[in-house]
């Protein structure tokens, strides 16, 4: 693996005392993390996100997928139920799906044609009876005894969610009241319709996306388009959630109405959108004027489960993003923007507009892409030295204000307790 | 044999333009890459896989040259990423019709990427589906659809491709 640092024989030992306050920067670094982590998180009782239930219309759609590091394909079968499976022959363990997406009536191994079913289970074996009496399988040999491992599934408000234990805690206490309240608010009760997929690749640990997307802090200070531009400053307030483990959070700002008629009424609150200066003054600021699509006046919401996934609202743009390691200093994220079919032409046009705000090119997001990978190159001989989150005090409750560290500490908090580390 | 003058005339109009379009934006001013579109352009960039499947999602979805403008300045004065540049390769365009004063075609392309730490790499390849305008004093482009032949995108995409 290109990157990988020779790492030393035993897991160091974190401190008990740093909670999810200090972290050393080893765990981005090594090789029996990155499969602490397969076993403990992605194929622990955790809830991974697959994908949309709308990318499984008809019967025999399949996506193939990853959770964690592990191929996994995705089924709606003919009882219009969702199914989730290793992308992996039960045979001599080859790749049973070869496209991204696709609609199959079972899942052939191009290898030996062993055949699985739309649920996972082995039900088909090429020559088993041999020819003219002379081979086949092995006398008593039970096809129900072999098989890809299989996922449990559930569904939230059309997004399908996964988990290789069995006994995980249901989606819904997993998720809390809370979450799924935000998480509802941004689907509404509609039709979600797919409008692009891209996968971003990210040069840096996955924890390191994870912390990123979590960091309610950086937002206007990495990310200056909004600030440069001075674009619809009205005034916000906002806050976070953390869920009670620690791994999940939700971060929001909305318009402050009060603080608007306050500035309005003293006189103090210029309604000009844009800098006088002419010479870094946006031309075309239509990307900006969004729809009224919520009842409520949050403006951006990102909302995150742990260990893989986010929802992101800003404002009309709308996106899943699911976080896929691939080495310890190499990640996928990929991409999936959505619309709703009862959008009008006039906010799919918004919506296509506003997408320009994020994603690997985005005037928002960009910078996400890169800031991993600095992190990854500045810690690469500082293994045992480790970062500080102290914005906010040390605790992981929920807040009023977005300067804080709360919801990364959160997910460490629960990363730690899932891992043993 | 007239078509066949006319649409080597055509290409070498748009092949010599888009000499000009890879100057600007690899050794030029690139802040001037919105002048080699009409004021109500269309630019996107996209994959083969979303182009294929008709989703309409950009990872930059443009509709006015105001708006080129607009990308270009962010670029310099918003975004923060560490510096590079691209080097850009494009193909013989294959003019697919003529019509008026407005051509259709495509033109393969490949970008490397130069950083800071570490060598030049292939970052991406694919086509231009273009729509262009000429007339006698000028060749600009209409619509342009750049469609990657990868989904994947390493890191970021800032510069103009």
């Amino acid at each position: 693996m290109d990157g990988a640092r020779p790492t030393s024989e035993t897991t160091p030992r974190w401190a008990e005392e740093d909670g999810g306050t200090r972290v050393p920067y080893w765990v981005f670094q090594r090789e029996d993390v990155r499969r602490l982590e397969t076993d403990k998180v992605f194929h622990g009782p955790c809830w991974n996100y697959l994908c949309l239930e709308c990318e499984l219309v008809a019967p025999g759609d399949f996506v193939a997928v990853h959770v964690g590091e592990t191929p996994v394909i995705v089924t709606r079968d003919a009882d219009g139920q969702f199914y989730a499976f290793e992308n992996r022959c039960a045979h001599r363990g080859s790749l049973l799906a070869l496209e991204d997406r696709g609609n199959v009536k079972d899942f052939t191994c191009v290898y030996h044609a062993w055949t699985h079913s739309l649920q996972g289970d082995l039900v088909g074996i090429a020559f088993k009876d041999g020819i003219k009496g002379c081979g086949g399988i092995a006398e008593g040999f039970d096809m129900s005894k072999y098989g890809p491992r299989k996922l449990r599934v559930q569904t939230v408000e059309g997004m399908i969610f996964g988990s290789f234990d069995e006994d995980v805690d249901d989606l819904e206490d997993y998720l809390g009241e809370e979450l799924i309240g935000r998480i509802a608010r941004v689907f509404n009760g509609r039709t979600p319709v797919v409008l692009a997929r891209f996968t971003q690749i990210l040069p840096n640990n996955w924890k390191l996306y994870v912390e990123n997307t979590k960091d309610s802090y950086h937002a206007s200070i990495l990310h200056t388009f909004f600030t440069t531009f001075e674009l619809n400053r009205l005034s916000q307030k906002g806050g976070i959630i953390v869920s009670e483990e620690g791994g999940c959070h939700v971060s929001y700002s909305m318009i402050d109405r009060d603080a608007e008629e306050k500035k309005k009424n003293a006189s103090l609150y210029s309604e000009q959108k844009i800098r006088s200066d002419k010479d870094i003054a946006l031309q075309d600021t239509s990307m900006l004027q969004g729809f009224k699509e919520f009842p409520d006046d949050i403006t951006l919401q990102i909302l995150t489960v742990f260990p893989n996934f986010v929802l992101q609202q800003i404002q009309n743009s709308l996106a899943v993003r699911r976080v896929q390691p691939t080495a310890t200093d190499s990640t996928q994220l990929h991409w999936t923007y959505f619309g709703f079919e009862e959008d009008t032409p006039e906010e799919r046009k918004i919506r296509l507009k506003q997408a320009n705000l994020v994603g690997p090119g985005g005037y928002v997001s960009m910078e996400d892409g890169c800031i991993g990978g600095f992190v990854q190159r500045a810690t690469a001989t500082a293994s045992g030295e480790r970062a500080v989150l102290a914005m906010g005090g040390y605790d992981i409750g929920s807040g009023n204000d977005r300067i804080t560290e709360a919801s990364i500490r959160g997910f460490w908090t629960e990363y730690r307790a899932r891992t043993g580390l | 044999m007239r078509d066949y003058v006319q649409t080597a005339a055509t290409a070498a109009r748009i092949a010599e333009a888009q000499a000009r379009y890879v100057h600007t934006i690899d050794d030029g001013n690139c802040v001037e890459w919105p002048e080699f579109f009409v004021d109500d352009c269309f630019y996107m960039v996209t994959t083969a896989d979303n182009f294929a499947q008709n989703l309409e999602a950009g990872i930059i979805w443009l509709d006015s040259k105001a708006m080129l403008h607009d990308r270009i300045l962010s670029l310099f004065e918003a975004n923060v990423y560490e510096r590079h540049s691209y080097r850009h390769m494009i193909g013989q365009p294959f003019i697919t019709s003529i019509e008026g004063d407005e051509v259709e075609c495509e033109s393969s392309f490949m970008v490397a990427r130069i950083t800071r730490e570490g060598p030049t790499m292939l970052f991406a390849t694919g086509r231009y589906i273009d729509r262009w305008r000429l007339t006698d004093e000028q060749a600009l482009i209409v619509k342009r659809i750049v469609v990657l032949d990868s989904g994947y995108i390493d890191t970021l995409l800032g510069f103009p491709l």
